[in-house]
């Protein structure tokens, strides 16, 4: 035997973490514990609701323009509008929204124009110089690297005093990467205020969360940053907003950081260019539709008599007008002019660039 | 007016930057109360507080991302990286957002930061220390990357580098950190970016370099002076983008043209340097272009690193090779 000292559970403990879940709506509408001050208002929850089926309708017209050649890759958020929506919906216009490729319910919230976000997707810049709140983060589309800009603009509110909150939104396989931990580690360390949310769909297109981590929650890896982890139902759009309430409102309160991890799950394909099926079983899928966040409020919603068929029918047929008229605006914006890619390239192009710039004016 | 070394007037600069403009602020690793590794950040938190000048945690990932996002703010950062070995860890930064924010977002949103990082070797550092990537990062499209070689050029290339709208990689060589030194007056007033400096007028060859290496370039001119020949010596100063006039104009005059540097030889920023030439000179040259480099290996420890670094006997033979070429 060796002189080890005491076996190791005869040592002290010196840190317990816990990791709590949040949750209110069952999946079949249902409500499971007392609900949040906010869903008192009907109009706030439609309002939800509406954002998700606008989004839903929107992902659909995107994929038929892509699949007919009008529209480049293009990523749906199939299963997973809650997160977008529930988050977005708790900030205010001034906080700062730094979202990842499939946070378009998010963007489309605050302000976005559809047209714009298929601009962006068609292949033009443009669409990022959109008409949400100017200081907002265009999609990121490399995993995660937004996760430091948002604490250095979560930074620059403190330094400033600005009761501001920087929101970030990204998935379960950016929370492999060292951006979002350097990220949550420096947040950590100057109380900053800045949310971040991981919407975790269980795929990085087709490693499953198994082979991303063996951490037992997400919510967890706030801890080793210093701060509060919660897990949150991502399909359940109140319990999506009363936690994003509550995180952005601590931070804006000075209290720093929080983490938010939505549970949730990709019913589609990572983006128009993959297929799901190679990895993916079907079943799998189709038992994850009975957890879906559209359902779930439709029905709670019907059951207060808040919503019937005619009411469900009225905003297909507005949100597909809403559609057609983006798509059209959309179809009939021409190409930028070519000389156009040195504009912004610096605030004034630098002399040793012009000729290149009078060179493409010129075309082959 | 008192005698600066390049590494003080640096800290001139910034404290003059910090002291005219509340929106700059410092960060990196030991910046603060240890005023940096090499001292460049001295007194700047005694002076202007730890939330304008910030220790950060030991990530360069997360220094470069986190200058970004205060950009988008208004905020004027200047991020320091310890030595250049370290700045991978930045180039997704810099090459993903840093470099194209403006132009992903079509002038919506812009990113006015500043990363400092010491370059090149030759002052004994240990294993990673010692890098020259400078060719690396003028390799990408939005950037500009600066570097002086005298404590003047410190002080007025890093106050412009500061005030400049767009993202500014500004190198600091090392090896002339504390051995430069000369009289810096603190006015404030910034050196224009862009533009290449004429260290010396000559008529025979055009030597070309960088840095470090305009003292050992510096000194081959002399040593061909003494042999009859007249060299012009040329810092660059501003890689990207660089001063095509001021290159053009010196090698059509001389028709020869030396490029030094202390980077290995292939891909090196002598090659961008050669190609514009013989694109744009070719007809007044007199002698193929030369390129006076460091090997195509990796910075050798200090044991071997004098002996990688271009001396002043390597680009003395250049420039004479290059007057006698028939």
């Amino acid at each position: 035997m060796t002189d080890s000292g005491p076996a190791t559970e005869q040592l002290p403990v010196i840190a317990r973490f816990e990791v709590r879940y949040r949750n209110y709506l069952a999946p079949d509408g249902s409500v499971n514990r007392q609900l949040p001050a906010f869903a008192s208002d009907t109009g706030l929850l439609v309002a939800l609701y509406r954002a998700m089926v606008l989004v839903r309708t929107f992902d659909l017209k995107a994929v038929a323009l892509q699949r007919t050649g009008r529209l480049g890759t293009y990523a749906v958020s199939l299963g997973q509008e809650a997160a977008s929506v529930g988050v977005a919906s708790a900030m205010r216009e001034e906080d700062v929204l730094l979202p990842s490729y499939r946070d378009n319910a998010a963007l489309i919230w605050r302000g976005v124009g559809l047209d714009e976000i298929l601009l962006f997707w068609g292949g033009d810049e443009r669409g990022n110089h959109f008409s949400g709140p100017i200081q907002d983060f265009p999609f990121c589309i490399p995993v995660g690297s937004q996760a430091p800009h948002a604490a250095g603009v979560a930074y620059a509110f403190k330094l400033r005093k600005e009761p501001r909150v920087a929101v970030c939104l990204f998935g379960d396989g950016a929370t492999s990467k060292g951006d979002v931990f350097e990220a949550m580690n420096f947040a950590g360390v100057h109380k900053l205020p800045v949310v971040f949310v991981v919407t975790n769909n269980q795929w990085a297109i087709s490693v499953p969360l198994r082979l991303q981590t063996a951490s037992e929650t997400l919510a967890q890896k706030a801890i080793a940053a210093g701060f509060t982890g919660e897990q949150v139902d991502g399909n359940d759009v109140v319990a999506m907003r009363a936690a994003a309430e509550d995180a952005i409102d601590a931070a804006r309160k000075g209290q720093g950081p929080r983490f938010i991890e939505a549970v949730t799950y990709r019913l589609g394909d990572h983006t128009t260019a993959d297929d799901a099926a190679r990895y993916r079983p079907a079943d799998e899928v189709q038992a994850r539709w009975k957890d879906e966040p559209i359902a779930r409020l439709r029905s709670y919603l019907a059951g207060r008599n808040a919503w019937d068929k005619a009411k469900e029918e009225q905003l297909i047929t507005e949100c597909q007008t809403k559609i057609e008229t983006a798509v059209e605006r959309y179809l009939a914006t021409g190409p930028r002019a070519p000389e156009t890619m040195f504009d912004h390239l610096y605030a004034i192009l630098p002399k040793a660039y012009a000729a290149q710039r009078e060179d493409i004016k010129g075309g082959d | 007016m008192p005698q600066v070394t390049l590494v003080e007037a640096v800290n001139m600069a910034l404290a003059r930057a910090m002291e005219d403009d509340p929106s700059v602020v410092v960060l990196g690793e030991d910046v603060g109360i240890n005023g940096g590794v090499f001292r460049a950040t001295v007194g700047l938190q005694q002076r202007f507080g730890a939330q304008r000048v910030l220790d950060t945690p030991l990530a360069e990932l997360l220094i470069s991302g986190v200058c970004v996002g205060m950009a988008t703010q208004g905020l004027r950062p200047v991020g320091e990286i310890q030595f250049m070995g370290f700045i991978y860890p930045c180039i997704d930064q810099l090459v993903n957002h840093a470099s194209r924010l403006r132009n992903r977002t079509q002038g919506r949103l812009s990113c006015p930061m500043v990363l400092r990082v010491p370059h090149g070797g030759g002052i004994r550092a240990p294993e990673h220390h010692s890098e020259s990537a400078e060719a690396m990062l003028a390799h990408i499209p939005g950037l500009r990357v600066v570097i002086p070689s005298s404590p003047e050029r410190a002080y007025g290339l890093l106050l412009a580098a500061i005030r400049d709208p767009d993202p500014v990689v500004f190198l600091e060589p090392t090896r002339i950190y504390r051995t430069a030194k000369s009289e810096v007056e603190d006015n404030g007033e910034a050196l224009p970016l862009d533009v290449a400096f004429v260290l010396r007028e000559g008529r025979d060859v055009t030597l070309i370099s960088w840095g470090a290496m305009v003292k050992e370039t510096l000194g081959a001119a002399e040593a061909l002076d003494a042999e009859g020949i007249s060299a012009e010596v040329i810092d660059l100063a501003t890689l990207k983008p660089y001063d095509e006039e001021t290159l053009l104009g010196s090698v059509t005059k001389t028709g020869r043209c030396v490029v030094v540097h202390e980077a290995a030889r292939t891909g090196g920023f002598g090659a961008e340097i050669a190609a514009f030439v013989a694109e744009r000179g070719l007809t007044s040259l007199l002698a193929p272009i030369a390129r006076v480099t460091g090997y195509d290996t990796v910075i050798p420890l200090p044991r071997l690193e004098q002996h990688y670094i271009p001396s002043v006997g390597r680009i003395v033979a250049a420039g004479r090779k290059a007057c006698q070429f028939t």
